[in-house]
């Protein structure tokens, strides 16, 4: 176990950049956007004189006050998305290099000269993509969410208009614990995708890019223009969204939700209740379906891959 | 002594060519043996066999334990320096010392923080920004560190300069050589490590030509300095090599009794280098 964290330790010092910096700048970049848009907004109404806006003495109903708490935190969602996105496209690249940048620059014949097992360096950059990179996101699309809330406000409040009370009414530490729980869905979810490109990353003598996208990409053409999966009373649009879709594009947040059940999702008109509709035993329910428990068995089956071509490819 | 390494027939066949062609030896524990041949003569492919890197066909046991099979194990015991630029160029020296020493049983952390005192390396620094040379003192430190019967070093000094290489030898016998260890080296320089073996292996072709400890090699192979009068003399005692130096010619003969060779001029060891070269004669041919 000690050796593990020291695995999982090892792949954040060689990927820090990517695992903690790139949602930081994405984060620091979408607030400056943010502020710079509330400036030029305000230097605009100056200038046209549209006045200062005003508000007397608002009151909010009970059920408003959910609402607008409901809209933060589906804006904090939002937000965390974005960065989720961004560490998306992190661990993309990470997984496609994880297993072959270090046989490129021989490195990992330092790394094979200690006493890890392959199993447990590959689990350990499983871990790293599916779980460690994801957490980093998490928690600071939260706080870039926060910090977002944190500047509307105040310039709300400048203009007379209270919102810490609205944002009192969000719920930032739901919010938190909503995305930390639904970590190990994610990471689930994004199996067949992370072991595709381990896979791929351990397995090709050069360039794992062009193998990991080819050969899908190629296998979904070659279906599509036979049109083979007619044969199996199948479109090859279902072979594009489950196979080539799925060992691709898992690692995209949020992409189980067509899996959910899908009664809770509709008839919501307001946005509290359909926070409340999202919740996790929405998400949850995706457990439900077929798509993830074989893309996660496919996945498992590539990373058990992934551990036997690490241990006999070699730099050469 | 138990022998540390056994292989028989071991051999190695890429897609075009045979890397090790059923090459058979033995490695004693406690010495310091050079596995010296060619470019190409099979020797990096011996050594990964030895470290479980490669699959082949024959029979190897390092320490008892096959290294197809129980890679794990024994990496605890074996350890090896894979020439110079092999440690990744991200790691920080401080990072790659707690790493070793959080996943490795038999590291000694004391005893690498004071190999590392003795050197300009610093803890913040990352590899990319040290010379070739402190990257191998970094490497080294942390090799010694690890109490492990075999060490294994795949031109562990390429590219040195002769400062990084001396010092290297030296630490290695000074500070981690013991009677319980084992060294495997292999190198082009020969005759840097040539006063530190005490066994030798040449290779060629996959096949090992000759495997002998250095005190019978001085029995064996003999250098005579000879005179015009006396060539055709020594011409017929089938002499492995012939050189002129400075209208003398130099015979390097194997098996020949001394006092027979002691008659045509004077008899002295020849150096592995020689050696290597009247050994090898004709391989790129």
């Amino acid at each position: 176990m000690k050796t593990f964290y020291w695995l999982v330790k090892r792949e954040f010092w060689e990927h820090k950049g990517g695992f903690f910096w790139a949602p930081v700048v994405t984060g620091i970049v979408f607030l400056a956007l943010n502020f710079m848009g509330i400036v030029l907004g305000e230097v605009f109404g100056r200038r046209n004189n549209w006045g200062v806006f005003k508000y007397g003495e608002m009151s909010f109903r009970p059920e408003d006050m959910n609402n607008v708490g409901a809209m933060v935190d589906i804006s904090l969602y939002a937000i965390a998305g974005v960065v989720l996105c961004v560490t998306a496209i992190v661990v993309f690249f990470y997984c496609l290099g994880a297993l072959y940048d270090d046989r490129r620059d021989r490195s990992v014949l330092f790394w094979k000269s200690l006493p890890l097992s392959d199993t447990s360096t590959v689990l350990s950059k499983v871990a790293s993509a599916a779980l460690l990179a994801p957490a980093i996101a998490v928690v600071i699309g939260v706080i870039v969410g926060l910090a977002m809330s944190f500047l509307f406000t105040v310039v709300a409040s400048m203009h007379g208009v209270g919102l810490w009370s609205l944002l009192i009414a969000a719920h930032p530490i739901r919010v938190v614990l909503t995305m930390i729980l639904l970590i190990p869905l994610y990471a689930i979810w994004a199996l067949p995708t992370i072991g595709w490109l381990l896979l791929c990353s351990s397995w090709a003598r050069s360039k794992p890019f062009l193998w990991a996208i080819a050969l899908p990409v190629g296998a979904g053409v070659i279906v599509s223009w036979f049109g083979l999966m007619g044969f199996a009373g199948l479109s090859s649009e279902w072979f594009w969204k489950n196979v080539v879709g799925r060992l691709l594009g898992s690692l995209a947040p949020g992409g189980w939700v067509g899996n959910a059940s899908p009664l809770s999702g509709v008839g919501h008109d307001d946005p509290a209740s359909l926070m409340n509709s999202m919740d996790l035993a929405y998400h949850y329910s995706a457990l439900a379906s077929p798509s993830l428990w074989i893309g996660a068995a496919a996945g498992a089956a590539m990373i058990a891959g992934a551990i036997w071509f690490r241990r006999w490819r070699d730099d050469s | 002594m138990t022998a540390v390494v056994t292989a028989t027939g071991l051999t190695k066949r890429y897609k075009t060519s045979l890397a090790l062609d059923s090459a058979s030896f033995q490695i004693e524990s406690g010495r310091i043996v050079g596995l010296i041949g060619p470019n190409g003569a099979g020797k990096t492919t011996a050594l990964k066999a030895i470290l479980g890197l490669t699959t082949f066909d024959g029979q190897l046991s390092v320490l008892g334990l096959d290294p197809r099979k129980e890679r794990d194990k024994l990496m605890e015991q074996v350890c090896f320096i894979a020439d110079v630029a092999v440690l990744p160029r991200w790691l920080k020296v401080g990072d790659a010392v707690d790493f070793v020493a959080n996943t490795h049983p038999r590291f000694d952390r004391a005893k690498c923080d004071a190999f590392l005192a003795r050197t300009k390396l610093q803890r913040g620094q990352k590899v990319k920004q040290l010379s070739k040379g402190m990257i191998v003192q970094l490497h080294l430190a942390l090799v010694m560190s690890i109490d492990a019967k075999l060490l294994i070093l795949d031109e562990p000094t390429l590219g040195l300069d002769i400062l990084y290489r001396k010092q290297f030898y030296q630490s290695l016998l000074e500070d981690y050589f013991d009677e319980e260890k084992t060294i495997l080296v292999t190198t082009h320089q020969v005759e840097e490590i040539e006063h530190i073996l005490t066994d030798l292996m040449f290779i060629r072709d996959g096949k090992i030509v000759l495997d002998t400890d250095m005190d019978s090699l001085g029995e064996r192979f003999a250098e005579v300095l000879v005179g015009s009068d006396m060539a055709a003399a020594a011409r017929e005692l089938k002499p492995l090599d012939e050189r002129q130096v400075f209208g003398k010619s130099i015979f390097l003969f194997d098996n020949v009794s001394r006092p027979q060779l002691e008659r045509l001029g004077e008899v002295r060891r020849p150096s592995i280098s020689d050696l290597f070269v009247a050994t090898m004669k004709g391989t790129y041919a």
